[in-house]
């Protein structure tokens, strides 16, 4: 029996295992969603923005580990899709994302609402496709699942014209999809990797840098173990946090730019980095000649374009992080036996001083709301247990700094791409994936205004997202880049009064606002936000003149880091040490 | 350095635009690419001519591999080869050069495939130092126009470079 074009994309969805996707209407897709209006298996959660969609199904994909999928129209609604599509590239984020298109008798005609979207994000797509005959949608549908899946993760686009849509086939679903120019390479070159693990016992001060990759390819056990039988401290990127325990004693927490005192110093000091699932990121790595200079490098990554990219690498090892790791963990067990303990005291002991030297801090003593105070606040009254999302500027770095992630997938937040406005739509995702879970969004006032419109999804989907709007009425980042670097010339950050009243806008919308302007009253508005089942926005009214410590100025070494003044006045003497 | 890429792509739709927009959104040079059709009508090969020092060279290699339409890729340095690229060249000589235009093509085994009173149209057929070579004997004689095909590349049997 033939069906339509609309009917195989449904059928194939299911078949795919796809039971949510975000979503919203237009002329060319009006077939599909003609058919969603009956539709039991699948939810289509209407967002108030295309770019909210992607972003929603990105948070819905990092949180469980599932290619999240979008629908939208042509024109407009495939265009707005682009920064969804291009942070979800960035992070390696499995996507599908459906866009309608003209018919194509008129594609390439300028048609109304045409958009070349197959041109246009293929600079930021794993993978587009056109589908021009509906004899090859089943087939495409499947690819694009296996493309975004497997391998290095990422989204794909499939460009579905309105004629495709109503054109009848029969329905044939391929069970298994073979590409013979797309063959990921999964298992890591033995040989190297036995090289590797007798390095690791070689070693003298060995470091771990976890990055994506781990929680992509679920390695986070197998990492713990690596760590734990080696004794090998472990620093993640922002990416990596929650592939290791950020409680764990090995733990030094986030390296980089606004990393820690002791992980960037343990990567300079360090003779040996063991690299997982990371790509060097220019964040990470600061000034690329100082970097790490007394050490060797092995590098374990699915995609061999991340090795050698940036960084020279002593030991390179293409292949799933997971299936690595499981071989040299039982090489190590088997082959490298070392009293291990004894052999890293003396980097552990190391490690500690510097620990000690400079702890994450800040002003505890202030009366004034500090945002690391509210962050670490979230973080004790959760237990740890909840899933965070981000937005992006000091918000996103302090959530990363001062809440520790013990578990993959419970951080989300736009890495490569640094995407505002990202993390109210992924929460919204995470939390439809999850709705027993307690979803937060830590936001800036800057970049919650970037998708607030997504509160209407929330609350007519009774998606009871949380959201801390640390609010210093600045876009504060670039502030205290204007503040260190350009004189306090603040050209355009600053937001003052033209911040709206964040607890009116969600009475506005029906969900429920709450404000702190003392420090006594973050943990009450914590406490009743968590209690409630309706989404809520929190406004923290914080210290505007606060900034993420440490810091390493861009271009700079990693070890080359500011820190706040520990006296008085700390938001004007900084100092450099090196 | 200069290198000469062998990439066999599945022959669809917009693969050509996948290379190009890899090499320009990468800032990767392109000397030259040529495309065709293989004995396989589903496989196409394209030869692209690039420079970069091996760490740039390498990106490029295994940059082309990730693509999805991408089949295979051969860095044609690394092997014993041969490599032809074709130009046209059309001439248009004083009265008194003719005559060594043609002997010039001549010696070059080039073919004169077309003709007017005042231009000769050659057609040469060789190595990237044979076609310079060319064109430096033919330039004082007023080179009109000039095109060329790019360089196309293919592995000599059975030798590898040591
Ligand atoms: C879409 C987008 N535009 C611009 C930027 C540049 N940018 C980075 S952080 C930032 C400020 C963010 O302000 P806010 O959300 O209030 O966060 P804060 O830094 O104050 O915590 C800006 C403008 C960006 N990352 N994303
Ligand atoms: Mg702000």
């Amino acid at each position: 029996m033939k069906i339509s074009g609309s009917e195989i994309l449904l059928e194939s969805l299911k078949r795919e295992g796809v039971r949510h996707m975000f979503g919203y209407p237009g002329g060319v897709v009006l077939n599909i969603f003609d058919l969603l209006h009956d539709e039991k298996e699948i939810q289509l959660i209407l967002t108030r923005h295309e770019q909210g969609a992607v972003h929603a199904a990105d948070g819905y994909a990092r949180a469980t580990g599932r290619a999240g999928v979008a629908l939208v129209t042509s024109g407009p609604g495939a265009t707005n899709t682009v920064t969804g599509i291009a942070t979800a590239a960035m992070d390696s984020i499995p996507l599908v994302v459906i866009s309608g298109q003209v018919p194509t008798m008129l594609i390439g005609n300028d048609a109304f609402q045409e958009a070349d979207i197959v041109g246009i994000t293929r600079p930021c797509t794993k993978y587009n496709f056109l589908v021009k005959d509906v004899n090859d949608l089943a087939r495409t549908i499947k690819e694009a699942f296996h493309i975004a899946n497997t391998g290095r993760p990422g989204p794909v686009l499939i460009d579905l014209p309105k004629d495709v849509t109503t054109s009848k086939a029969e329905f044939h679903w391929p069970e298994t999809v073979k590409i013979r120019s797309y063959n990921p390479t999964y298992e890591g070159n033995k040989y190297m990797i036995t090289q590797a693990a007798h390095m690791i016992a070689k070693a003298k001060k060995p470091l771990i840098i976890a990055g994506g990759g781990v929680i992509s390819s679920g390695a986070a056990k197998e990492l713990t173990e690596l760590a734990e039988i080696t004794q090998v401290p472990v620093t993640m990127t922002m990416m990596g946090l929650g592939g290791f325990p950020g409680t764990h004693k090995l733990s030094l927490g986030m390296l980089g730019m606004h990393g820690t005192y002791y992980a960037n110093r343990a990567v300079q000091d360090a003779d040996l980095l063991i690299a997982i699932g990371m790509r060097f990121d220019d964040r990470v790595t600061g000034k690329i000649d100082a970097f790490a200079p007394h050490a060797k490098i092995i590098h374990i990554d699915i995609d061999p374009t991340s090795i050698r990219k940036n960084v020279r690498v002593d030991i390179p090892i293409v292949g799933d992080v997971n299936r690595v790791l499981t071989v040299m963990n039982k090489v190590i067990r088997e082959e490298v036996k070392e009293p291990w303990e004894e052999v890293r005291k003396a980097w552990a002991k190391q490690i500690a001083v510097w620990k000690k030297e400079r702890p994450m801090t800040y002003d505890r003593e202030a009366d004034i709301i500090k945002p690391q105070y509210v962050v670490e606040k979230i973080f004790e009254l959760t237990k740890g247990d909840a899933i965070i999302a981000t937005e992006v500027g000091q918000n996103q770095m302090w959530a990363a700094q001062f809440y520790q992630y013990d578990k993959p997938r419970t951080w989300l937040s736009s890495g490569g791409l640094g995407t505002m406005g990202y993390g109210f739509p992924a929460a919204i995702g995470a939390q439809l994936a999850f709705p027993n879970k307690l979803v937060i969004d830590i936001a800036g006032d800057g970049s919650i205004q970037m998708n607030i419109q997504e509160l209407a999804t929330a609350v007519i989907n009774k998606l009871p997202v949380k959201v801390a709007i640390l609010n210093n009425r600045f876009l504060g980042m670039v502030r205290q880049w204007q503040e260190l670097f350009y004189q306090e010339r603040y050209s355009h950050t600053k937001l003052d009064e033209s911040v709206p009243d964040f607890v009116k806008i969600a009475e506005a919308y029906n969900a429920v606002g709450l404000r702190a302007t003392k420090k006594s009253e973050v943990v009450p508005v914590l406490k009743e936000a968590f209690s409630i089942k309706r989404p809520v926005f929190m406004d923290f009214i914080i210290d505007w003149q606060e900034k993420v410590y440490p810091m390493v100025p861009a271009g700079a070494a990693i070890d080359n880091m500011l820190f706040a003044e520990e006296k008085k006045k700390p938001e004007k003497k900084l100092r450099a040490v090196k | 350095m200069r290198h000469t890429i062998s990439v066999l792509v599945e022959n669809k739709f917009g693969v050509l635009s996948r290379i190009s927009g890899l090499f320009s959104g990468r800032g990767y040079n392109i000397e030259s690419l040529s495309v065709g059709e293989t004995i396989d009508p589903n496989v196409s090969v394209m030869t692209i001519v690039t420079t970069g020092d091996d760490w740039i060279v390498e990106q490029i290699t295994k940059q082309l591999n990730k693509l999805i339409d991408v089949i295979k890729v051969v860095d044609m340095t690394e092997l014993d080869h041969v490599e032809r690229e074709m130009v046209l060249i059309k001439v248009a000589p004083r009265q008194e050069d003719k005559a060594e235009v043609l002997r010039l093509a001549e010696i070059f085994r080039g073919r004169v495939v077309d003709s007017s009173p005042k231009t000769y149209t050659i057609e040469i057929t060789g190595d990237e130092k044979k076609i310079a070579a060319i064109v430096e004997l033919l330039r004082p004689m007023g080179i009109k126009e000039f095109v060329r095909t790019g360089k196309i590349a293919i592995a000599r049997e059975g030798i590898k470079k040591p």
